[in-house]
Order: C-alpha cells, then sequence, then structure tokens
C-alpha cells in the first residue's frame, strides 16, 4: 500500500504558526489590561446583573453600585446608621412630612458638578415604568411615586421631589416615613449623570463611558472575574479614601474562592467562600469572624391548604421542633434559633419572644385540631430549592415532627426556578424562605405579608393586618410605631404562625484585621470600601492553613 | 471532494435550525421564568419588563424575532445580565474556555500519542503495564477529584503554582492538565489499539524488509494509520473538552463559557441559553466534518462522496 502525502509540509506549519497565533491572542485577549496589584482584593459575590444602580436589585449589585456612588445619606460604615452623604444636612418639618436635603459642594467624575437636578433625574428614572426597575418601591413612601410608577399617573411634574436650586433638594412624602433617611442611602436611590445616560443610552455604565461621584471609579470590568475600583480623585472626601486600586472578584465557587483566599490573592471574603465543611475549624482562627446577621431562615406555611389552614396544626409544629439540633450539629458557625421572625440588633426595637420547644402543649394542639398522635394526618411536604444545607435542615425538622407529633412530612427539592414558581402559585404545603432587611427597620420584615405583596406567598391576607401595618407607617411617636410593629410581628406569630422561624443566619467573614482597618461586619454585611485602611505594606502572602492562629474570637 | 463539502454544509442548516426550535420550545416550557426571583417583581415592573424583551408576544412571533435577529449575527439580549449582549457575553467568555480547551487538548495529545506508542512497541513488557495502568487510573478518576488534588500539591503544599484564577500562563497550567488527563489516559489507549493493529500487517513488514531502520517504520510509515482512532476520536474529544470544561472553570475559578452554558438554562436566560447552545451544536457539526475531512487525508482508502 502506497501512504501519498497529501499535506505538503509548507501549508503544515502554516497551520501550526497559525494555531499558535491564535492561541496567543486568545490568551492576551483574556487579560486585563491594568496589570497593577491591587490594594485591596475581595470577593463581591455573584457577577453583577447590571452596575446601573436604578436597575439594582441584589447584594453584589447593591456593593457596586454603592462604592461608585454616593447618595444624599449614607450607611456608616459600623450600625449603618444615615450618616451625611453628599447632602451635609436636612431639615424636617415636624409633621415628618417634608424633608430637605442641602447638598455640599461635590464633582462628578467627569468634573461637573453633583446638583440637586442630578437626584431628581435619578429618582424619576427609577420611577419610570419604563425603566421597569425592580426596586423602584423603595421610593413609594414619597407622595405619587407609587402612581406614577405603575401608570396610573403621567406627570412627572407631580412626584413628590424637586429641586429648589442647585443645591437644595426637597422631598414630600405621603405619609411620615421613619426610616426614610435610610432609604436615601439604598442603592436605587443614588443620583446617576443624566448627559452620560443620554449620549450612551444602555452603554453608559461601560468603564470607558462611565461616570460617577462616589470614593471610587470603574477601572475595568471583566465578565465573571472581577471588577477593579480606582479612587477617584475628585471625590468630595477623598482624603479619607485610603485605597488606590481594589479588586471585587466575581465568582460563586465557594471552594474555588476559599482557596484563592487561602493563597493570598483575596483579602476579604463573606459566606460566599466559607465551605460548610471547613467552619468548624474555621472557628479556631483569629482571621475568621461571626457577626449578627439580619437576615433569618424561615419556612412559609401555605395557610390555604389543609391541614396548614389550621393556625393550631402551624403552631404544634413549631413548638414541637428544635432549631438548636440544627445549629449545632448542621451548620454549626454560631447561628442562633430563632424566636422572631425579625433578627435581634434593630435600635429601640424589641422583637418577639416565642416560647421555646413543648411538645405535650403541640400533641395538645394537633389533637384539638382532630389529629390525636398525629392519626389521619394528610399528607405534607416541606419544599426547598436543591441544596445540601437545605436538604439537611429539612431532614432535622422531618425526624423531629415525626417523633414528637408522630406525622409524616415528605421532603421535596426543587430547581431554583421551579422552586419560585411553586411558591408563588401556592403550590407547596411548606417552602424554605429566607429574608435579608433592606433598611434597619422592623417594616423591613414586616410589611411583606400584607395581602398584596408579592413576597407574602402564603396565602396570609387580613384587612386588620393590612391595616394595622398602615397605622404604623403613619405613626410619626418613634416609641409608639414600634410598639405597632411588634403587635404586627406578634400577629404574624404567635397569632397566626404563617411562617416558622427556624434560625438567624450569621455574617461569616474572613479578613486579617492586622492587615486591614475598615472591615468590622455590620448587620446587612455591607462592605464600606471608603473606609478599608491596608495597616502593612505586604499583601498576597499565602496563609497559613495548618495552625490556627489562635483561639476564636 | 467539494461537492461533499456543499452539501454537508446545506444539510447543517435544517439540523440547527431543527436544534435551535427544539431548545426554544423546551426553555419556554420549564416552569418559571427570567425575572423570578427571591424578591417578587411588582406586576406592573414585570409587565414592563416583559414588553421590554417581547415576552408578551406570541412564542412564534418570538422565535421569528429571534430568527430574525440571527440572520443578523445578533444572538439578542441576556436577560439575566441586563446590560449585556449574548454577543458580548460569548465574545469575552468563550475565547477563555477556547484556550483552556485548546491547552487541556495539547496536553492530552503530547501525553498521550507517545504514550500509546510506545506501549504498542513494548507491547505485554513492563513499561507497556505501566503506561496502561496509569491510563487506567487517568480514565478512573474524575476531574473534579484530580483538580483539588492538583491543587493541594501544587498550590497548598508546594506553593508553585496559583489556586485560581485567569490571565496567566501559571493559572492556566492546572486547569490544562485537569482537563486534559482523562483525554491522554483514553488517547494513549487508543493509540496503542490502533498502533497494535497496524504493526502486524503486510506494508509495515515490507518497510521492515527493504531495511528502514525501526524508528522510520515506526514514525513515518505506522504512526500514520495507527493515530486514525485518534483522529476519529479528536472531534467527540474537543467537543466534549469545550462543553465540558465547566466543572474545571468552577474548581479554579476561570470566566469561561462553560459556567454560562449550565446558568444560562438555571437563570432562564433564554437568549444566552439559545446562543451557547447554537455556538456549541455549531462546534460539534464543524468538528464532524472535519473528522471526515482529515479521515480522507490520511486515509487513502477513504474516499469523500
Amino acid at each position: 500500500m502506497l501512504l501519498s502525502n497529501h499535506v505538503p509540509d509548507a501549508s503544515c506549519g502554516g497551520m501550526k504558526r497559525s494555531a499558535l497565533w491564535l492561541l496567543l491572542t486568545l490568551s492576551i485577549s483574556a487579560c486585563s489590561r491594568d496589570s497593577r496589584p491591587p490594594d485591596f482584593a475581595f470577593l463581591l459575590g455573584a457577577e453583577p446583573e447590571t452596575i446601573d444602580p436604578t436597575l439594582s436589585a441584589g447584594q453584589p449589585e447593591g456593593r457596586v453600585a454603592r462604592t461608585l456612588f454616593e447618595g444624599l445619606t449614607a450607611n456608616d460604615p459600623v450600625d449603618l446608621h444615615p450618616i451625611p452623604g453628599i447632602a451635609k444636612s436636612w431639615d424636617i418639618t415636624p409633621d415628618g412630612l417634608v424633608y430637605t436635603f442641602h447638598l455640599r459642594p461635590s464633582v462628578w467624575s467627569d468634573g461637573h458638578p453633583v446638583t440637586a437636578s442630578d437626584f431628581a433625574y435619578a429618582w424619576e428614572r427609577l420611577l419610570n415604568p419604563k425603566m421597569a426597575a425592580r426596586y423602584a418601591n423603595m421610593l413609594y413612601p414619597v407622595a405619587n411615586a407609587e402612581a406614577y410608577n405603575k401608570g396610573t399617573l403621567t406627570d412627572p411634574s407631580l412626584l413628590g421631589f424637586r429641586a429648589a436650586n442647585d443645591t437644595t433638594f426637597v422631598v414630600t412624602l405621603k405619609s411620615p416615613c421613619a426610616y426614610f433617611l435610610d432609604l436615601c442611602a439604598f442603592y436605587t436611590l443614588l443620583p446617576v449623570p443624566r448627559t452620560t445616560i443620554e449620549t450612551y443610552g444602555d452603554e453608559w455604565i461601560k468603564p470607558e463611558h462611565i461616570v460617577t461621584n462616589g470614593p471610587f471609579l470603574l477601572g475595568e470590568w471583566i465578565l465573571n472575574r472581577h471588577i477593579r475600583f480606582l479612587k477617584n480623585p475628585r471625590y468630595w472626601d477623598a482624603e479619607h479614601v485610603y485605597l488606590n486600586v481594589a479588586d471585587a472578584y466575581t465568582s460563586e465557587n465557594i471552594n474555588a474562592n476559599f482557596n484563592l483566599y487561602m493563597t493570598g490573592v483575596l483579602d476579604w471574603l463573606d459566606s460566599g467562600g466559607v465551605p460548610l465543611f471547613v467552619v468548624p475549624d474555621l472557628l479556631r482562627r483569629s482571621d475568621f469572624h461571626v457577626a449578627p446577621y439580619f437576615n433569618t431562615y424561615f419556612y412559609r406555611f401555605n395557610v390555604t391548604r389543609p391541614p396548614f389552614n389550621d393556625a393550631r396544626v402551624r403552631k404544634a409544629f413549631f413548638l414541637a421542633m428544635d432549631a438548636s439540633a440544627i445549629t449545632q450539629y448542621v451548620l454549626r458557625a454560631g447561628q442562633q434559633p430563632a424566636h422572631s421572625l425579625i433578627p435581634p440588633g434593630i435600635p429601640g426595637y424589641t422583637e418577639v419572644q416565642l416560647p421555646k420547644r413543648n411538645i405535650e402543649e403541640a400533641r395538645t394542639l394537633l389533637a384539638e385540631a382532630g389529629y390525636p398522635n398525629g392519626q389521619g394526618f394528610p399528607k405534607v411536604e416541606v419544599l426547598f430549592n436543591t441544596s445540601e444545607a437545605h436538604k439537611q435542615i429539612a431532614e432535622v425538622l422531618q425526624s423531629q415532627w415525626k417523633e414528637a407529633l408522630g406525622v409524616k412530612v415528605d421532603l421535596v427539592n426543587q430547581e431554583w426556578k421551579v422552586f419560585l414558581n411553586s411558591t408563588q402559585t401556592l403550590d407547596y404545603w411548606m417552602a424554605r424562605g429566607g429574608w435579608i432587611g433592606d433598611y434597619l427597620d422592623p417594616n423591613t420584615f414586616l410589611d411583606m405579608w400584607t395581602s398584596q405583596n408579592g413576597n407574602n406567598r402564603t396565602g396570609f391576607a387580613d384587612p386588620a393586618y393590612d391595616a394595622l401595618i398602615e397605622r404604623a407607617g403613619r405613626t410619626l411617636d418613634p416609641a409608639e410605631r414600634m410598639q405597632l410593629l411588634h403587635q404586627a410581628e406578634s400577629w404574624i406569630l404567635d397569632k397566626e404562625m404563617v411562617i416558622l422561624p427556624i434560625y438567624y443566619y450569621v455574617v461569616m467573614n474572613l479578613y486579617d484585621p492586622e492587615d486591614f482597618s475598615g472591615l468590622t461586619p455590620n448587620l446587612q454585611n455591607q462592605i464600606i470600601l471608603k473606609g478599608v485602611k491596608p495597616l502593612r505594606g505586604h499583601r498576597g502572602k499565602p496563609r497559613d492553613v495548618h495552625a490556627p492562629v489562635m483561639a476564636g474570637e | 471532494m467539494g461537492a461533499f463539502l456543499l452539501r454537508r454544509l446545506l444539510a447543517t442548516i435544517p439540523l440547527l435550525f431543527a436544534i435551535l426550535a427544539l431548545s426554544f420550545l423546551f426553555m419556554r416550557s420549564a416552569p418559571g421564568g427570567p425575572f423570578d426571583a427571591e424578591r417578587s417583581v411588582p406586576p406592573q415592573v414585570e409587565r414592563s419588563l416583559r414588553a421590554k424583551y417581547h415576552l408578551d408576544e406570541p412564542l412564534t412571533a418570538q422565535f421569528a424575532r429571534y430568527m430574525g435577529g440571527l440572520l443578523h449575527g445578533d444572538l439578542g439580549p441576556s436577560f439575566k445580565y441586563q446590560s449585556r449582549t449574548v454577543n458580548e457575553i460569548i465574545a469575552q467568555a468563550f475565547p477563555v474556555s477556547l484556550t483552556l480547551g485548546a491547552l487541556g487538548l495539547a496536553i492530552s495529545l503530547v501525553i498521550g500519542i507517545p504514550a500509546g506508542v510506545f506501549g504498542a512497541v513494548y507491547r505485554n513488557r513492563p513499561a507497556d503495564y505501566g503506561i496502561m495502568s496509569l491510563s487506567l487510573l487517568g480514565i478512573s478518576i474524575p476531574n473534579f477529584v484530580i483538580g483539588p488534588l492538583l491543587i493541594i500539591v501544587f498550590c497548598f503544599t508546594l506553593g508553585w503554582l496559583p489556586a485560581g484564577g485567569w490571565g496567566s500562563l501559571s493559572q492556566m497550567i492546572l486547569p490544562a492538565i485537569t482537563l486534559g488527563a482523562l483525554r491522554a489516559a483514553y488517547i494513549a489507549r487508543l493509540m496503542r489499539a490502533g498502533m497494535l493493529e497496524v504493526i502486524h500487517q503486510d506494508f509495515i513488514r515490507t518497510a521492515r524488509a527493504k531495511g528502514l531502520p525501526e524508528p522510520a517504520v515506526i514514525g513515518k510509515h505506522a504512526l500514520r494509520v495507527g493515530i486514525l482512532p485518534v483522529v476519529t476520536y479528536l472531534a467527540p474529544a474537543t467537543a466534549s473538552i469545550l462543553v465540558g470544561s465547566v466543572v474545571v472553570e468552577r474548581i479554579f475559578d476561570i470566566p469561561g463559557l462553560g459556567t454560562f452554558f449550565v446558568n444560562s438554562a438555571l437563570n432562564r436566560d433564554y437568549t444566552m441559553a439559545m446562543g451557547t447552545v447554537l455556538l456549541y451544536s455549531t462546534i460539534l457539526i464543524t468538528l464532524n466534518l472535519l473528522v471526515d475531512v482529515v479521515y480522507a487525508a490520511l486515509d487513502p482508502r477513504v474516499e469523500l462522496k
């Protein structure tokens, strides 16, 4: 047999060369343009869906927006209370309805002054139905905002805010709102640069176009890799910005993120980089920080579907469970069993204190509901989105309910979007839920159970509860208002047990306080880059994997 | 040859259309939508969002709109990453996966081919047994075990290489090895089998009889035919390396397309899912075609009609 030579050598060499060239270009295209090492690198979380503050709707997006932009108020890095931002001061009328903000002199990163009309523009943009902003309802306390956002009012001049002059921004609320200054620091209310948006349209957030007014500029944004922040020399308080280059890593790979921290690539990460199985070891390290989080893990009851349409059955399920088994043996990082829906820690508010486990009473309640010793109890399911942790938690509860009440509960997991669909359409018995408060006020955990609220998803609807929430909203006296909100929480838990509180999440952050200051965890686990300060020159050294530095904090 | 290529290329069009139509239908029949989230979207916002992305139109109109865009090379906006188009995401992420895949494939060939030839030449001797045992190991250990093992050794114990990320050559080494190991083992076995079959054939005996030195017999004559099974395997290997890079991308935190391929379906990011399906199908079809062509070029017994 003859083997003829079909491929001439020259073209073969050409092929090799072009393949090499292709590979080289590809590798280069995947590299960043800015090769400087960062002063600080941290885990942002998932790749942001957008960095347009108006359209943002999640933690990573919020972290970016607050780094690039500054609102009328900002959050105190430690306890998050509202502090002056672009507004250097404000006056509030005694009826709590009109806020007059006095803006400090400050400029955008292109040198133009930040004026009151920038806020008016950003807020109208947020409420404009065409923008379809998912967090537009944060402005609903403002007069006519809701109607405008829902399209029933089309004249923007009727909105309850206006620029009286360049440095005075006047806001009129529809009713008093005790947490309005907190809202002013929320990311969807941040100012945005009108000229840039009008010039570039949706492309305005690209690094080459974006104009910002916060402590940092957008250096580069590489998909699924990192966002690079550069110090904004034009920021009004630039002397208190200590980082020149900061990288925010965008990744959801928990183990990989943990490896990056341990090898010294990352300086800070939150639970998005803490694999559950290393928690017991981490607890002995001095760079592992566990702190309270404004976030509760609970189960929703579908109160429209038997047997959970009977409040006695719902209460029996609560009294029969012991969440400390979950916090001690499944979670293990110092989480606390929940005795309320609202996590402790809001100044001036006392959360509900639900009774402890009481199996006798649970059995009595179940018997009263018609199921003595669990006899005749229909088939029920616990629904959760697919995840190992959710499964383990459900298994603990399943065995507790079986043991204490003699009822059989099936476990069902669904892929995330299917799960959401099931809870929205009330196609479940019990479903896993969680809620991070948007602002430090009980209302963020309570108004969601009103009849028309899309986050309710339990079928619970009581006009009297709606009225109570509304009344609390209108109440000016802080102590009286907190009392009303406490009543509302008690209604949801003691009276109706619409949800089954299980535990309070904790913040789990890894960082070395000897390397950086300004990273003390806060209730919302916001990372406020403005105050982060390097304490010693070297970073990027691998960390000691084996020897825990000292006893845990 | 020309007519063959033309016919195959033409057949690709209805095939791709069918793939797209089916993916479109499957995506839309899955429960939940792109805008469902833990925090519900107010109804009027959902309406605006649906209108913005034309989800309020009938399915046929949406499909027609998508195909119309496709004719202009426009894969549409991503529903999840609102500020980016699918074209843009693929342009950023695919080169990363491609580089990783190319390196992985290169490693598997550079290790697999010599190992297989070596095994065939020294068949049934200790060296052969050694290579075959190693390859058995390579085939049996999944990459989600190899990857972390490599990280423990090279990043934590020796401290030579970075544990993840992407950009520098040092960050590419471990993922490429992890990705290439399984295929290297497989290629070694294929190569050995191919060579063993050839070595006993008449033309090899002839080559030896006319006095050619052994390296020339193996390198020049036997290799060309013995490599055919490997060539056939290259297309599915390349495809599986590109599509299957998702696990390696996760282990080493690499910003490639694999993550989007999986997540787009979970996120109900309809356009992104369609875009990745289209890309990967095109790659698969092209690679299969390429194999047929290369096969004909290497083995004179094969004629393309």
